[in-house]
This record gives C-alpha cells, sequence and structure tokens, in this order.
C-alpha cells in the first residue's frame, strides 16, 4: 500500500533502535530509519563497511532489531545475491514458508568504487535484491577521501583544491543494466523516498535506490542543516528525483523553479574555496542545467 | 571420518543481541537542549519523521502530546529547523 501522508510512515514500527553512535544530524540515520519502517521485520539487511556499520555496531550492542550482517566494501551485492540464493532454496525444499526482504545498505564508495563489480553481477544475474546507496559523496568514515561519487569542485582531504572531475553517474549504471527498478531519493522527500522503497522491495529483480545523504563532518556544515541540504540539492537542480521503471524514466518531483546553486553551495564548507570563484560556479550552475534539461526542471529564478 | 555438523547443527558465530537502546545513552552528546512549545504545537509530526534518532514520539496515540527523549537526544535540531511553526527552541544545555 502507498504511504500518503507522513503519518501512515509514523505509524510503523521502528526497526532501527535509539542510542546508535552516528553524528548527531546525520543523514545515514534517517536513511536507515526510514527504510526500516518499510522494509519491517521480515528483512535480512547486509551492510558493507562505512560509516553505518562501524557506529551502529559496537561490540557488544546493535541498533539493528533485525537480522544484521555485515560485510566487506566489496562484496555486499555478492553475499546478498548468496543470501537470497539460500532462502529460494530453502523455501523451495519447504523448510521455510516466508519470504524475506534482502536489503542492502551500502556507502557510496562500496557501491560506486570498490563494489561496483559485485554489484554489476548482481544486477546481470537478475537476483531479487534491493540495493540502496546512501552517498554521502566521500570516503566519510575513514577521514573524507574523495571517492568516485564526489562532485565538482567539493574539498576533500585527498582533493584539498577541490575535485576536478564530475560525480559518477550511478544511477545511469543501474539504468544501464536493465535493472527491474531504480530510483534517487532524498532525505527532504520522505513520502516520495518511503514509496520508493516499498516499490522497490516489491520488484520480482534487482532493484536500486541512490539516496543523497549529507554528511555534517564531510561537508562541513551545521547539524540542523541536514534536511535543508537535501531540499536545496533537490530544488537546485543537482539531485534530480525520479525513478526508472519499465524501461522509461519519470521525474517525481518536479521543481518548477530552480533555485541558483550558489544557494546549497554556500551553506557547505567543502565549497568554501570556490563560492567566490566566478568560473567555477558557472560550471556546476551549467552542470545543473544539463540535469535539469535531461529531466524536465523549470528554469532557474534568482 | 568424523562427520561434520549441518548447518543448523553448527555453533552460533559472533552475534550479538543487546539493543543499543538499553545501554548506550547518547543524550550526554548534547549541547543544545530542545524544548517544544506545547501551546503553540499542531502535532503534526513533522520532527517525528525527521529525527534521525529516533527519540521523538506521540505520547500514545496520534494527535496526543510530542515528547523527546531526552536520554537519546543528540540535540542536532533538525526538528527545530524542520519545525513549520517553529515551537521547538534549542537552549544551552545545563
Amino acid at each position: 500500500m502507498p504511504f500518503k501522508s507522513i503519518n501512515d510512515i509514523i505509524v510503523k514500527q521502528d526497526f532501527f533502535s535509539p542510542g546508535h553512535g552516528l553524528c548527531a544530524g546525520c543523514g545515514a540515520a534517517q536513511i536507515a530509519r526510514i527504510v526500516m519502517k518499510v522494509v519491517g521485520k521480515d528483512s535480512i539487511i547486509i551492510n558493507s563497511t562505512g560509516c553505518l556499520e562501524v557506529s551502529t555496531t559496537t561490540y557488544p550492542w546493535t541498533a539493528w532489531k533485525v537480522p544484521y550482517i555485515h560485510v566487506a566494501f566489496e562484496n555486499a551485492a555478492a553475499v546478498a545475491s548468496g543470501i537470497r540464493s539460500a532462502y529460494d532454496a530453502l523455501i523451495m525444499k519447504k523448510k521455510l514458508n516466508k519470504d524475506v526482504n534482502v536489503v542492502v545498505l551500502a556507502g557510496d564508495g562500496g557501491t560506486a568504487d570498490i563494489g561496483l563489480q559485485a554489484l554489476s553481477g548482481a544486477f546481470e544475474r537478475g537476483d531479487r535484491i534491493t540495493y540502496i546507496c546512501y552517498d554521502n559523496e566521500a570516503y566519510m568514515n575513514t577521514g573524507i577521501q574523495r571517492s568516485g561519487a564526489t562532485p565538482y569542485g567539493a574539498w576533500t582531504t585527498t582533493s584539498p583544491s577541490g575535485q576536478r572531475t564530475f560525480k559518477k553517474d550511478l544511477m545511469g549504471i543501474a539504468i544501464a543494466h536493465r535493472v527491474k527498478y531504480a530510483a534517487t531519493a532524498s532525505i527532504a522527500y520522505l513520502l516520495d523516498a518511503a514509496n520508493k522503497v516499498e516499490k522497490a522491495i516489491s520488484m520480482n529483480g534487482p532493484s536500486f535506490i541512490h539516496w543523497l545523504q549529507p554528511c555534517t563532518i564531510g561537508w562541513r556544515f551545521d547539524p540542523k542543516l541536514t534536511v535543508k541540504l537535501s531540499r536545496l540539492a533537490v530544488k537546485t537542480g543537482l539531485w534530480p528525483l525520479y525513478e526508472y521503471y519499465d524501461g522509461a524514466v519519470k521525474l517525481t518531483v518536479q521543481v518548477p523553479k530552480r533555485a541558483p546553486v550558489l544557494e546549497y553551495l554556500k551553506l557547505q564548507g567543502r565549497f568554501r574555496h570556490i563560492i567566490n570563484n566566478k568560473n567555477e560556479l558557472v560550471k556546476i550552475q551549467s552542470y545543473a542545467d544539463e540535469l535539469a534539461a535531461k529531466f524536465g526542471l523549470g528554469p532557474v529564478s534568482e | 571420518m568424523k562427520k561434520l555438523p549441518k548447518w543448523n547443527e553448527m555453533e552460533e558465530g559472533f552475534i550479538t543481541r543487546i539493543l543499543s537502546e538499553s545501554i548506550n545513552k547518547t543524550g550526554t552528546w548534547r549541547t543544545f537542549k530542545p524544548i517544544i512549545d506545547q501551546s503553540r504545537c499542531t502535532k503534526c509530526g513533522w520532527c517525528i519523521v525527521y529525527c534521525p534518532e529516533p527519540c521523538i514520539y506521540y505520547e500514545s496515540k496520534k494527535d496526543s502530546k510530542i515528547l523527546i527523549d531526552y536520554d537519546f537526544c543528540k540535540g542536532c535540531g533538525i526538528c527545530a529547523e524542520e519545525c513549520p511553526v517553529k515551537c521547538i527552541n534549542m537552549v544551552l544545555e545545563e
């Protein structure tokens, strides 16, 4: 059943418990929480190494109320495929009579860079898994090193003068594999995101969700701005919310009037060195315009 | 040859069942404490869905009083920032 109002989300039980060690205002906690509310009790979470893993499963406690397995960076999708096969076999042999949702939660490093070949394999085999990538645009857990998903101009400890390349198009990669379902999500648009997760787990094949997650430490902003920044990323056109299903790409959240990218960049310390640099700003704005033209977003209004 | 154990006879590996909410009280991390002005609160529930912890909840059912569990609140301030009627104030912890 689709979620119609936020109350539909509130009444769902939480399977992600408070007391985890993620930073104050961390977007990953919110993503994990909403995902757990939607997928529910009959799920297995596969979590590759990253912030979410180190801070939610510090021995001896765990923040997860469902079966959870931690795996290495590169094999999250492969482990998910294995768990899916094991369950399918047990159900076929009638040793189990309940189906489960196999859900992978992995960071952008574990998805775009290190885990890409296992992910590609799982997509190509058509395994019935849901892969959710929480994208904080760098290796935040190990100390803010650049990853393939770092946007143009962003400071990280290994790109001190700003990243020179644009963000890797993970959705493009997923769509090229002709997955059953692929979507982008944002913390600020929770109804949209919850419906996307629900759709993804109901697919009879691989599904992929790319979820932007503002990181207070790595992006250098005040913790209270997490949701505001997610919203601005959508409003500026840098993070269009769309879904791919049945061979067609459809915009799910329309932005009639886009905000200039500067509004999004000036709140973040990682872009501090370029907000007075006209050339760099024009480059990022034209990247946003390109995305807007591709997905049919509205024009920029000052 | 010694018979190997089946999958359901194997010993449990490294499995923990202790929930973080039972021991890890993260409320001590807080610098600013969110206080809800109950007279102005419209009980819309946006603070509940946006709380990353989660430590904001309805007292009993929908449209009842909204409460914050200060044992876990890390004081990020998302609730105060996102409140549509701005009825949550962040005050310095004493």
